[in-house]
């Protein structure tokens, strides 16, 4: 059992989701982005998606490119983040990567394994890497015991949630709305239809909703039919207006709300 | 596996190829290879594209004699595929009326597409003013001003231009951009794809539709001169040109296949968009192939002179061929490409795209090398037109 296991079985056992930040590491620079996510711990986060910047990240909205781009370009990389990883781990969190497949092949696929479980990760999510093209992935996490979180989306047949769902460990990723990453006014509805057949077709894994919630009201909305709330672009979009100890604070204020939100029933 | 035999069923060139791509589109690209396969085997489907072809494009297109140029080239004798005479004045438009039939198939209205030069988002904007489709193009800043007279021609035939401003604001973004449009589209919107490389089935389904360079070419060549050419050369950016013409060519094992990127200033000065010469296998855009990367696998940004082969990647069957030995990749500098553009203009009353120049450049080596008793065959990718103002500046002309 992972971190990352612990945490969402904890959540269900206090009957709410689970709440999971995502925060680039190297925006502001790698300190303090360090520092904003010890703030999403102390604000009341599970899970922190520490995110790897890259010079090509197809699946981002505006937000989260700004901060990464500028990551990119002061040289930021996977091992930056697994700096994060430890001090998430350290600071009493789970913790799990969210980066682009080729920096890990570049670093080497055994050996990141081997890193992130040393730094005290409980896994990677792969945004970019289907179960399909994951096979060193799959014999690397199994031997280092990680958690591999795959994706689905509202276009996923009902085969391809199944044979995802065996791919994965820790937690399934649906994706609420088609589209790149970005804060939304409304939740799609698509996150709710596709829990729904989630949970027919895979019903001992635990399903996560990543991809436009914003603030508590919207935790809330979610946390009523997911087992986990992903919250990624708002969090940024703190650092984004505030790239200091301010936007430090003003995460630490969100994770918060957000926190409060997914303990609303 | 084969050469001709690539790729498997599930997209993979050897190690190359696949698809690295978000869960949210793979229902598309699945229903897109489905179609593709489907229409492949379609007698009515192949009936109406070879129509187009004809009618439209102006295919087949001519093999010319370029005997003043090839006196440059050791007194070989080079012979130009000329696919600077198809309408909108590139091969792109094999592929793209291929596309876009398809995107019809699959009940699609809207169209996107990345471009580099131009000639991609050309050839999308026209086929999709023939068919009736929406479409929009996707270019980077930097090329919208080096390419300005093709963002005229995408507007004057009713396409959308979306000027890049990310990254390095050349074909790389363009493509991340088009492909974040996709992912948040994809119900409604097929993506155009214009070269070898992304995701599978865009290697195979490119490759299939300009495929037709290579098939017309080599039955032109044995018509003219009663045997095969030495060599087949043709420059390299995504590579579609190359596969184009290569493809024919592959089983036949005598003739040498040559494909030449972009030097930019020199592969060794860092500054250039050679991916095979100068860079290492990983993953860009869908696929796994080599590509410009620094050490903590970030792209690294690409330079050449031509817009066209200004791009970090290669579609993955080049990577494939390379390692199987069966063809070469060589650079070519912006200098050596410009002394061949130059050269065509003058001996042969031909303006070539600057793309297009690097494979005459490397004729010219090869020539060189192979003596007057040598075929070369050379993929004229596209015409000079859209480069006549680079070429002015380059060349003080004005």
């Amino acid at each position: 059992m992972t971190a990352v296991s612990d945490a969402l079985a904890k959540a269900k056992a206090d009957n709410r989701a689970a709440l999971i930040g995502y925060l680039p590491v190297g925006y502001p620079s790698v300190e303090l982005s360090i520092a904003a996510m010890r703030a999403l711990v102390e604000g009341g986060v599970d899970v922190v998606e520490v995110g790897v910047p890259y010079s090509d990240p197809v699946m981002d909205g505006p937000v989260i490119q700004r901060a990464t781009e500028h990551a990119v370009r002061a040289g930021v990389g996977l091992r930056d983040a697994l700096q994060a990883v430890h001090a998430v781990a350290e600071a009493g969190a789970a913790a799990v990567t969210m980066g682009y497949w080729n920096q890990v092949e570049r670093f080497g696929v055994a050996r990141f394994a081997t890193e992130l479980s040393a730094a005290g990760g409980a896994g990677a999510i792969t945004p970019d890497l289907i179960p399909e093209e994951a096979g060193e992935w799959i014999a690397a996490s199994d031997a280092a015991q990680l958690d591999r979180v795959f994706l689905v989306a509202p276009s996923s047949t009902d085969a391809r949630i199944v044979s995802t769902a065996a791919a994965t460990r820790g937690f399934l990723y649906a994706t609420a709305v088609m589209g790149v990453t970005g804060a939304r006014d409304r939740v799609g509805t698509a996150a709710e239809t596709l829990v729904g057949r989630v949970r027919t077709l895979a019903p001992d894994l635990a399903v996560c909703v990543g991809l436009g919630v914003s603030n508590g009201e919207q935790a809330a909305e979610v946390a009523g039919f997911a087992d986990g709330v992903i919250v990624g672009s708002a969090l940024v979009r703190c650092l984004l207006d505030a790239p200091d100890e301010a936007g430090v604070a003003a995460v630490r204020t969100l994770a918060a709300d957000l926190a409060a939100g997914v303990r609303r029933r | 596996m084969p050469a001709e035999n690539v790729p498997d069923l599930s997209g993979h060139f050897g190690p190359y190829g696949g698809r690295f791509v978000p869960e949210a589109l793979v229902a598309a690209i699945d229903e897109l290879t489905a179609a593709f396969h489907e229409t492949q085997a379609d007698p009515e489907f192949r009936a109406e594209l070879d129509r187009l072809l004809r009618d439209y494009t102006g295919r087949p297109s001519p093999l010319t004699d370029a005997p003043k140029f090839g006196e440059h080239a050791g007194g070989a004798r080079v012979l130009l595929k000329r696919e600077d005479l198809n309408h909108t004045g590139s091969h792109k438009i094999n592929n793209v009326l291929g596309q876009a039939l398809l995107t019809q198939r699959i009940g699609k209205k809207r169209v996107i597409a990345e471009t580099g030069a131009g000639q991609h988002g050309v050839a999308t904007a026209t086929a999709a003013a023939l068919l009736g489709l929406e479409c929009v193009v996707y270019m980077g800043e930097e090329d919208t001003r080096r390419q300005a007279l093709n963002v005229a021609r995408m507007r004057l035939l009713g396409a959308e231009v979306v000027p890049v401003t990310t990254g390095s604001r050349t074909l790389k973004d363009a493509i991340n951009e088009a492909m974040r449009d996709w992912v948040t589209n994809v119900e409604t919107t097929n993506y155009v794809f214009g070269t070898v490389a992304g995701p599978h089935p865009f290697p195979m389904m490119v490759r299939d539709y300009q495929r037709i360079i290579g098939d017309e070419a080599r039955a032109q060549v044995l018509e003219r001169c009663g045997r095969l050419p030495d060599v087949v050369v043709a420059c390299v950016g995504g590579g579609s040109n190359a596969i184009g013409i290569f493809t024919a060519f592959v089983p036949d094992e005598g003739v040498r296949l040559v494909g030449f990127e972009a030097g930019g200033d020199g592969v060794d000065t860092g500054r250039h968009a050679a991916s095979i010469t100068g860079g290492a296998p990983g993953v860009l855009h869908g696929a796994r192939s080599y590509l410009l990367q620094d050490e903590n696998g970030q792209t690294i940004e690409s330079h050449s002179i031509s817009a066209g082969l200004d791009y970090p990647g290669v579609g993955p069957e080049h990577s494939y061929l390379h390692d199987i030995g069966r063809a070469e990749y060589r650079p070519i500098t912006d200098a050596q490409a410009m002394e061949a553009f130059s050269l065509l203009s003058r001996t042969e009353g031909i303006i070539p795209a600057i793309e297009s120049a690097h494979a005459l450049a490397g004729a010219l080596q090869l020539g060189r090398d192979l003596g007057p008793d040598a075929i070369i065959l050379v993929n004229l990718s596209g015409r000079g037109d859209k480069d006549v103002e680079t070429a002015s500046t380059y060349f003080g002309l004005v």
